[in-house]
This record gives structure tokens, sequence and C-alpha cells, in this order.
């Protein structure tokens, strides 16, 4: 464990996580926000928006994730001059987060629209019955209760945009994967321990995670 | 709630007009944004014809994209061998009576699900030479890498699809004095194998898209030859993203289709499941992987 015990490495260890972390988090809200727009698109009553909210999830959720924040960066970045802060990691951070999200938000748009398939029927009958809109019918009475079953779907969509994080390291940010690459070729004695840390690492957020979501899913389930 | 219908009435008079209203302020919203992005790429110079016309010499698909294709495909079709037979070995391991074979699997399984593909990516390729005193070719690192991570997944889809099954299948097959690994062999795999091969071809999406993490370390697939390599040789890095992504989302586009056709294929001939467990059985091996 030589390796970490040197302060430079362990620093640059603790803020890959970091900035994984911090990846997870912000793509997180972004892709919730726009997953569950793109879901509510997708069953509304106006066919531009099904067709925008389709066409989203068929191109994102059918490209690598590789591509999309290769194209973030040299699309947007390079060609296009999108500059979104005057730090180069930062700058590279949120392009990443940009990139995370659109895809993301596909993979949130189906769990949505699956979770809103398992709200009984009658519900939104009934909802129509009483003279509820589109829009209330799905914000008052659809979207709450489809909530429920889309927290075990949810749970595993964070788990992959957590470790999809580490892909915006192909564009330049010293997230886990590449601080870990860097330490194996200056460490070729030790980089057995080295793999281990790392991917105990992410074990050791992600699995307690997992079961979380688990538990959580179990707890806040519809009794039917 | 199967059509979407549900959720609105059926549109009268007002409702039609209101709805042919929004569809032209959205399409003409969509349309503008469609056009904001072209006149961006435009001012960017990215329409040009020099940068599009490579696509439309023989050398270009020759020399880059039908070779990157190749790789990218042999790649997903050895990790998609090995790993579902590391699916099939750990899914049996896990269900295993013997504790000391099933806490391993599951450990295994648990932790290679839990660790990014990059990472162990990196680790085959520049890690393990120091370990083995040999190096270790791109392609193998990005195979083992995908072996382990959609092995894995496998590995938990076949357990959820084999404990899916109804209990009276292995208890008529115990009942007529088969032993263990022929219950298992005979009875439970074949029966599961059907029912779990939608998610198998889905995640054999999501494998041919984990492929493209080999231009990391330099594997000549798809994303490396057609968009990298290319893009080095006529400097149209975004025109070459742009057809690449439209390769990629036929080739996936095909596979999910494939998988929804198996789906409705074996779902009606399908042994009948109750129905919650069959819920949990497909819920919990959605994992979106880039």
């Amino acid at each position: 464990m030589h390796v970490f015990s040197d302060p430079k490495n362990f620093d640059a260890f603790l803020s890959s996580f970091l900035w994984i972390l911090k990846l997870t988090g912000a793509s997180a809200v972004g892709a919730l926000v726009l997953g569950v727009l793109l879901a509510a698109m997708r069953v509304s009553p106006v066919p531009v928006l099904r067709g925008f909210g389709a066409a989203w999830v068929n191109i994102f959720r059918n490209t690598p994730l590789t591509l999309v924040i290769f194209f973030c960066y040299f699309g947007l970045f390079v060609t296009l001059g999108l500059s979104l802060s005057q730090d180069l990691f930062l700058n590279i951070y949120w392009l990443g987060v940009i990139g995370l999200s659109t895809y993301t938000a596909a993979f949130v748009c189906e769990a949505v629209r699956s979770g809103i398939n398992t709200v009984p029927t009658g519900q939104a009958e009934a909802a129509r019955a009483i003279g509820l809109t589109f829009a209330q019918t799905l914000r008052i009475v659809v979207l709450p209760q489809a909530a429920r079953s889309v927290i075990a779907p949810f749970g595993s969509i964070l788990i992959a945009l957590c470790k999809n994080a580490t892909i915006v390291g192909t564009i330049g940010l010293m997230e886990s994967s590449s601080v870990m690459k860097d330490l194996i070729n200056f460490n070729g004695d030790a980089v057995i321990p080295i793999f281990l840390v790392f991917a105990g690492t992410f074990a050791a957020i992600l699995i307690p995670t997992g079961y979380f979501f688990g538990w959580l899913a179990n707890r806040l389930a519809v009794k039917r | 709630m199967s059509t979407s219908s549900v959720l609105y009435d059926h549109p009268g008079p007002r409702a039609k007009v209101r709805n042919t209203v929004l569809s032209v302020i959205f399409g003409v919203a969509l349309v503008g944004l469609v056009y904001w992005i072209y006149s961006k790429f435009d001012q960017a110079n990215q329409w040009e014809g020099w940068l599009w016309k490579p696509f439309a010499e023989p050398k270009t698909w020759t020399q880059f994209i039908l070779p990157g294709l190749w790789a990218t495909l042999k790649a997903a079709g050895v990790g998609m061998l090995l790993s579902l037979a590391f699916g099939i070995i750990f899914a049996v391991g896990r269900l295993s009576e013997h504790k000391w074979i099933s806490i391993p699997a599951g450990a295994v399984v648990e932790f290679f699900r839990a660790v990014p593909l990059l990472l162990m990516i990196f680790f085959v390729f520049y890690g393990l030479p120091y370990v083995i005193k040999q190096p270790v070719t791109a392609f193998w690192s990005v195979v083992i890498g995908l072996t382990l991570y959609n092995g894995s997944v496998l590995a938990e889809a076949f357990r959820a699809g084999i404990r899916s099954l109804p209990g009276g299948q292995s208890e008529a097959a115990y009942a007529i004095g088969m032993r263990k690994t022929q219950v298992m062999q005979l009875i439970l795999i074949p029966q599961a194998a059907r029912a779990m091969l939608p998610i198998i071809v889905s995640q054999l999406v999501v494998l041919l898209k984990d492929t493209a993490l080999g231009y990391i370390v330099a594997y000549p697939e798809l994303l490396q030859r057609g968009v990298n390599d290319l893009a080095a040789n006529y400097g149209n890095i975004i025109p070459a993203a742009m057809v690449i992504a439209v390769i990629y989302i036929i080739i996936n586009s095909i596979l999910t289709w494939f998988a929804g056709w198996l789906e409705r294929r074996t779902g009606t001939r399908r042994v009948r499941v109750p129905r919650q467990r069959a819920g949990t059985a497909s819920s919990t091996v959605v994992e979106p992987q880039g």
C-alpha cells in the first residue's frame, strides 16, 4: 500500500472519486428532469411531442456513450466553441454532465414510461371521468403512483450513471479510471493493490446503493 | 395501462383544435431548433462539401469504416459468447446449495457488476502485463472487460430467470428421479434461457455499444477507425462522428427490434409464470451502460 501512503497519490485518488460523485450528482438531476419531461411527451396527445420523445430515446439509447461524450467535446466545445467555464477541468466537467444527462435521460424516459404502464387503467379512467385534463391526470394521479414502481429501475440507472461517469475521463477529466491508469504506469510493482483500491471503492459505493434502492423499492411498493 | 390513450379522452372538436395548435407551435419550435443547430454548424463551416466528400469514396469505406465495423462486431461476438458462458456458470454457481460455491460466485458477480468497464479495460491493458510479464493485446483487454461485466449482468439475469420458473418444474424432475445436475441441465436452464432470450439480445446491444470503449486502448474498432483515424486523414471529425453514430444507431435498432420480435414470439408460447415474479425477473436486469 506504499502507493497510497504518498499524499500526492492519495489526493489524486480522493479528487478522482470526488469528480465521479460530482458528475453523478449533477447528471442525475439533469437526466431525471429531462427524462420525466420526455416521458410526459411520449404519452401526450400531441403527435409532434410523441415523435420528438421517441426520436430522442431511439437516438441516444442506441449510440455508445463514448461517442456522445466525444461529440460533446469535439462538437460542442472544439467546433462550436461552447465554453462553459474558464477553468479547463470545469469546462470538461460541464461538457461531461451534458453528455451524461442527454444519454441517461433516454433510459429514465423508458423507465418512467414502463412505470406509467404499471398504474392500473382504472386510475386514469377515473381521473378522466371526474374531468381532469391530461396534465392533471398525469401530475396528480398517474405519476405519483408510477414513481413508486420506478424506484428500482432508477436505482440501477443511477448505478450505471455513476460507472458511466468514468467515460468522461476519455476527454481529459482526471476521474478515477484515468488516475488509476497513471498510478499503474508509475507503479508497476503494485498493480493489483491499485486496482483493488479503485475497484473496491466503486464496489463500496455502489453495492450498498443497490441494496438501498432495493429496500426502498420494496418499502414504497404499491401492494396490489 | 397498455395504450397511452387511456390518459386522455378521445379528442373532441376543441381538443382537436388545441392539439393541432400545440402541434404547430412545437413543430415550429422543433424546426427552429434544428435550423439553429444547422446554422451553428454552418457558421463553423461543417457542411462544406469537402468534409463530406470522403464518404462518397469507396476507399473511406474499405479502409476505415468496414474494417472498424468488422473489429467491433468481432469483439462484440467473442465477448458475447464468453459472457454467456460466464453468465451460465456463475448463475448456476450462485444457485448452488453448497455455501462454498454460492458465496464466492455471488461475490464475484456483485463485484464485477459494480466496477466500471473502463476501469477493468485499463487494468487488463496497462496493469495485467506487469503481473503476467507479457503484453495483453487491445482486443483481449476489451473482450475480457466486456466478458467480466456483461457476464455478471447475464448471470443475474439467468439467476432471476431460473428462479422465476414455477417450483413444480424442478419438483417434478426430482420426482422422476433426476439428479441435481440433470434438473439444472435438462429442465431449468433450457426454460430459463428461452424466457431470458430477449434480455440476452438486449444485453448484446449494451455490449456492442461498450466496444466503443476500445478506442481508448487503441483497439481499431468503429469509433477508432471511423472517427479518429478517418478525421486524422481528412480533418472532418464532426461529419465522421455523425456518420458513425448513424451506423451504430442502425445496427442497434435492428438488434433492439430483434429482441422485441423474440419477446413477442416466445411470449405466446412461454410457460405460465406467475405475473409478479416474472415482473421482478425482467426489472432487475435493465441496466444501461455506455
